[in-house]
Parts: structure tokens; sequence; C-alpha cells
């Protein structure tokens, strides 16, 4: 997993709450057994029309949003089913931050372990942000470390929290697994002693 | 000592490591396994060199690209790979797999309770959100995402952060004609689609405890609709019948020893939540969903909101594309909602007693004219009861399609799916936009309101067909 520390891009703005996972990657999508290449399924059915072409009224097809790598979404994003490929299409796409006002467990989850920050701001700030990136590119800075964000002109300030755990993760790019398998020890002694 | 809930009793059990302000290794009891969401888990592994820790304790079917026609026969090539590769997994690593010839395949939260897999106190989990099903059983059992699938077959444990409880107490008797199912769309639509967010649920109550296990799966299932982590019930008398004799359960006095054990795990009197929301039994009607949210439902004899009726900015936006996409103007009665398709299928609502519950209605009736209907039974084990007790005569009568079980148009993954701009009352639990097929409008309903429904075509109110239908 690539390492995050501190993360400078532009920004991308989706208005909306509840976005659950079958639009972040529809389920005609699922059927790969690879970890890649799902980027180009992204949103799918709200990027393109009918007819395969982009359709411009949607936000990421905005010319303001021209290769973002922070979406700006609202409550409750990544609803819905448990699908990793959801923060796959998300990473392969070219995200590598997220800021919303609240997430699904699961999808929060699987966006730390794909190396994505799912950064929680209170409701107030995340419109704000939305409010400075709609109609134009807007540039924000990430700092993981020091659990800031800002803009250019230091205009938009705030901290935000995260889970010590999940940080040091991120921000060395830790492999799970090989952290846990160094407690294999324990494993082992508590399968004894409940014996499963 | 003091007293505790199952979940806390739970938990505590399965602590392999814990240290203050970090997650707990959690030991995981039962990994469910399918299609969708193992490949790239499976693959990490082999890429890695790591074993499965315990093939034993990992149990995988398949079910959401499954053909519910032909079912040997599968035509789209990388739903077939995706099945293949399952196949392939799994005997390369040793693990028990339901395949679609088994007897035993279904939809993976079917046939675990079906099998005797799923028992009380167990961690239990699945690359699937709906893996709250298990929780009626009294058992702790969430979905989780693919790489975390990977660290469980590797390392039989997860990371996780203890939970926060939620006590949802349904208070009183239910209505005559009132479903499992209307419960728990009554309490996504009164407490919303993420009160649930960061908690465990478990449900309580006169009205709870009155249910069959088949009934409380319906419940515990849509717990991930409130956005909770996982949804549970304590268990009893009404567990511990289901689950003897069952493939995986033990037999005779370790059966009786097991029992005992169970009871204890039953939340104790006067235990503490974190968090409590009731809901009185008495104000649940048949539900039907009018939006793209579950918690966009009312009752039957209610109307479709207006955008006005939205309590902030954003509530009344959500309303509005909500409409929009369902094509319905406000102020519609429910039951003057027509639809073409109907729906009975899915882990939500596929069991035998959900088939025998919509059976009733439909027996000596027609499917209305211009509807297509179909049963998808839950799992080969439920379609070869219902053949057994002639359901499938009674819905092919009636002009039901009858199918072979999996997934199917839940999610339409498979051949199964209903046209653009279509409408379809379905007792699976998701009306996201696209959810079942691109374009689709999917009404969420019980057994009974989707049988109503298929007969008159449109909602109508089950409790008052009784007499005239069922005699
Ligand atoms: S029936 Fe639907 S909700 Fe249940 S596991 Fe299958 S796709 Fe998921």
């Amino acid at each position: 997993m690539e390492a995050l520390t501190v993360h400078e891009g532009n920004t991308a703005v989706l208005e909306r709450a509840n976005v659950d996972t079958d639009q972040i990657i529809p389920k005609q999508f699922l059927k790969r057994v690879e970890r890649t290449g799902f980027g180009q399924f992204l949103f799918f059915d709200w990027r393109f029309k009918s007819d395969g072409e982009e359709d411009p009224s949607f936000e990421l097809n905005y010319p303001s949003a021209a290769n973002a790598s922070i979406l700006i979404a609202d409550h409750n994003f990544g609803s819905g089913s448990s699908r990793e490929h959801a923060p796959w299409a998300l990473q392969d796409y070219g995200f590598r931050v997220i800021i919303a006002p609240s997430y699904s467990d699961i999808f929060y989850n699987n966006c730390v372990k794909n190396g994505i920050l799912p950064v929680r701001l209170p409701e107030d700030q995340v419109y704000e942000l939305m409010q400075n990136g709609n109609d134009k590119e807007y540039h924000l800075t990430v700092d993981l470390q020091n659990q800031q964000i800002s803009d250019k002109d230091a205009d938009f300030q705030a901290t935000f929290e995260i889970d010590p755990y999940w940080k040091e993760m991120l921000l060395n790019g830790w492999d799970e697994i090989s952290i846990t398998l160094q407690y294999e020890e324990d494993i082992e002694a508590y399968e004894k002693r409940v014996k499963v | 000592m003091k007293p505790r809930t199952i979940i806390d009793k739970i938990w505590n059990e399965h602590a392999v490591r814990a240290e203050a302000g970090k997650p707990n290794l959690m030991y995981v009891d039962l990994h469910m396994v399918h299609e969708v969401t193992s490949p790239q888990a499976f693959e990490g592994l082999r890429l890695s060199g790591r074993p499965v820790r315990r093939p034993d304790l990992t149990f995988a079917t398949m079910d959401h690209n499954v053909p519910t026609l032909n079912r040997e026969s599968i035509t789209d090539a990388i739903s077939k790979k995706q099945i293949d590769t399952l196949f392939d997994n799994c005997k390369e690593f040793g693990v028990e797999l339901a395949d679609i010839h088994s007897p035993n395949n279904g939809i993976v939260h079917i046939i675990g309770p079906e099998l005797g897999l799923t028992q009380p106190g167990k961690t239990i989990v699945c690359g699937d959100s709906h893996t709250s099903t298990h929780g009626a059983f009294g058992a702790l059992a969430f979905g989780i995402g693919t790489s975390e699938v990977e660290h469980v077959l590797a390392t039989q444990t997860l990371w996780q952060s203890p939970p926060k409880t939620m006590e949802v107490h349904v208070d009183g008797r239910l209505g005559t004609g009132v479903t499992a199912k209307d419960i728990i769309l009554s309490i996504i639509a009164k407490f919303g689609v993420d009160f649930g967010s960061g908690y465990v649920l478990e449900y309580t109550g006169e009205a709870i405890r009155g249910l069959t296990m088949e009934e409380r799966m319906t419940i515990c299932n849509m717990s991930i609709e409130a956005g909770a982590r996982a949804g549970l019930i304590s268990p009893d008398q009404v567990t511990f019948d289901y689950l003897k004799d069952r493939r995986f359960v033990p037999e005779g006095a370790e059966f009786d020893e097991k029992v005992e054990q169970w009871r204890q795990l039953a939340t104790d009197e006067g235990a503490e939540y974190d968090e409590r929301v009731v809901i009185p039994a008495d104000e649940i009607e048949p539900m039907v969903t009018w939006g793209t949210n579950p918690s966009q439902g009312v009752g039957i004899h209610g109307t479709v909101p207006y955008p006005e009726d939205g309590k902030s900015a954003t509530e009344k936006k959500v309303i509005k594309t909500s409409l929009d996409y369902m094509a319905l103007e406000p102020g519609t009665k429910i039951t003057d909602i027509h639809v073409q398709h109907v729906f009975l299928g899915s882990c939500t609502n596929a069991r035998i007693g959900d088939l025998r519950e919509a059976a009733k209605i439909i027996r000596g009736n027609k499917v209305a004219d211009g509807i297509r209907a179909m049963v998808v039974p839950g799992s080969q084990q439920v379609k070869m009861q219902a053949e057994e007790e002639g359901l499938d005569q009674v819905f092919k009568e009636a002009g039901f399609e009858w199918r072979d079980s999996g997934c199917s148009m839940c999610l339409g993954m498979n051949p199964d799916f209903v046209p653009e701009g279509e409408r379809c009352a379905s007792t699976s639990n998701r009306n996201f936009e696209g959810r079942q097929g691109k374009g689709a409008r999917t009404h969420l309903v019980s057994p009974a309101m989707a049988a109503g429904a298929a007969i008159y075509g449109h909602f109508v109110d089950v409790r008052k067909l009784d007499q005239t239908v069922s005699s």
C-alpha cells in the first residue's frame, strides 16, 4: 500500500447525501477477479449517458474537477453494499482523500485499507468547502501527520480526528496482515484456550 | 458481576489482544465466502504465499452470479469466470464449497443458518453487508471488505474497535397481518438510514420475542440499512429449537451442554446500552417504500411525501431527487402505485416461511395482467421444501415464474433484472437507484404485500384481503 503523508490536489464536489456503493461502482462491474482497472467504471451510471458519452451535468465531469484527487461529499457517503470495489474504483480514478461529514463504517474501513484517507469534518466546514470548490478549481493540502487541511491562501483551515491506529497504517503504508502475523502466538494461544 | 449485554459478552470472549486505545484483535469463529468479494482476497494469499489458516472455519457458496434458470449453463463469460475462480480457489485452499450443483447451494445468509453453521455466541463475518442476518441467532455477525476477507483467511482474526451498543425496543404487540419486514422498514423509516452508524443493535421486546427464527433473520438482515455494523437478538428457546438436528450443530448431550452455554449469552437484566430507541409495535403497519433509500417508506394507507416535508435543506433535496428517479408525484396514494414486476426473493425474505405467507394470499388467484412475477427461493433447500409442500404449484398456477435459488433480481448481476423505467414490488432490502437494473424503480415490501401487489397490480392492504382471499 502506498504511504500517505501530505497530499496536495484539486477537489471534486459531490453535493449529494447517502451516496451508496451501488452508485460508486454499479454491480455490472463487480465481476472482474482483479483488483485494478475499476476507475473507468467509477460512478458509471451518473458519469456516462446511455449513448456512452460523458454526461457534462455530472459533477465529476465539470472542468473544475479536472484531475481531482480529493473528493468532497455529503453525509453517509459509501453506504450500502460492502463491496471494496468502491474504494478500488475511487483510487484507480485518482482519489487519495475523501472529505465528508459521515461515512458508512464498512466503507470507511475499506478506504483506509486501500490507502485512501477518509476525513470526517463537521457539516458546516464540508459545506464551506463545497461552496469554494463547486464552480472552480480548488486545491487543498491535507496533512495527515498534523491532521490538518488548508487551501492555498489559508482562507480555509481545519483540523480533523482520526484513530491513531489507522493514522499509523496510512502514514506508513503498512500491510495489515503482516502486522497481525506478528501476533501469531497470541492467536494460537487463543485457539488452544477456547478450543476452536 | 455487573450486568452485561450479549454484545459485550461475545466481544470479550473473542478478544485475542486488547490494548487500550487501539482496535482489538478479534477471533472469527465462522467465515462465509461468496464469489464476488473473494477472488482478490485469494489472489492476495497466493501472491504472498500464505495458506488459509482455518479452512475448517471457512465455508463458501456461490449466489450472486448464478442464473436462476438453466443453472448448469452460465452464458455470461465474466460471471462464469468468477464462479470458476471460486471453485478453483476453494479446491486449492481446502475450503468447503456448496457449489452450484450442491443441494446445499443458496444465498450465503440463507444457507449459514440452514446448515446450522450460524450459532449463538459466534463471531461471523462475510464479505457481504447483509451478514448481519446471522445476528438473529445471538451471533455477532457483520460484513467486511475484501482486504478484510484476505485478512481473515490468513489470520482468522480482524482488528476491530469495540462497538457502541444500542437497544432497539419494539414495545408491545404487533397488529395482525403485520410482518417482520414491516417492523424493520418502520424502524428505519422512523430513525433514518444512519441512526445505527457505529453501533451494534440489539432488538428487544415482546414483538421480537414472538417472532420465528426466520422472521428474526429478516429484521437483523436489514440492520445494515440503518447504518449499523451488526444487529442481533438474544437467543431463547425458539433459537435452540431451530438449531436442533441441523448438520453443523452438535447432537445429544453435547447439544444440551451447548444450549446451557447459549442461554447464558442473553443480555442480563439491567444491562446498560450506550443508546436506546423505542418504537411502539401498534403503530407499525404494512410498509411500502416510495423512494431510493430504505428509510423512505410509509404505511400502506400513506401517501408519497412532498419535498417540502423534509426537515432540512438536505432532506428536501433528497426527497426531490428520489421522487424524480421514482417518477412519483407528491401526494400520490400508496395504493394507487401500479407495478410491472413482482420479485419474491433475496436473503431478506426468501425462506420457506416467506414463501408460505405469500402462497396463502396467492392460492386460487391470478397474477394481474401485464405483471411479471417471479419467485426465487433463497436456497435449493428452500426450493425443495416448497416443492414438497406444493407451493411451487400454487405460484405457477397463479402465473408466477418458479426459479432456482440465488440473489437474482435483488441486485440483477445475473440475467434477472428490472428494465429501465419499470416498477417492481420487491421483497429484497435495497431500493437504491439502479439496484435492480439501470433505471429500475424498486418498492420494498413484505412477501405478503408483494403477493397482494401481484394479484391486484398495485399495492393493497393485505390485512383486508385475509378473509376473501385465503378462505
Ligand atoms: S440476496 Fe441481495 S442482499 Fe442478499 S446477499 Fe444476495 S445480493 Fe446481497
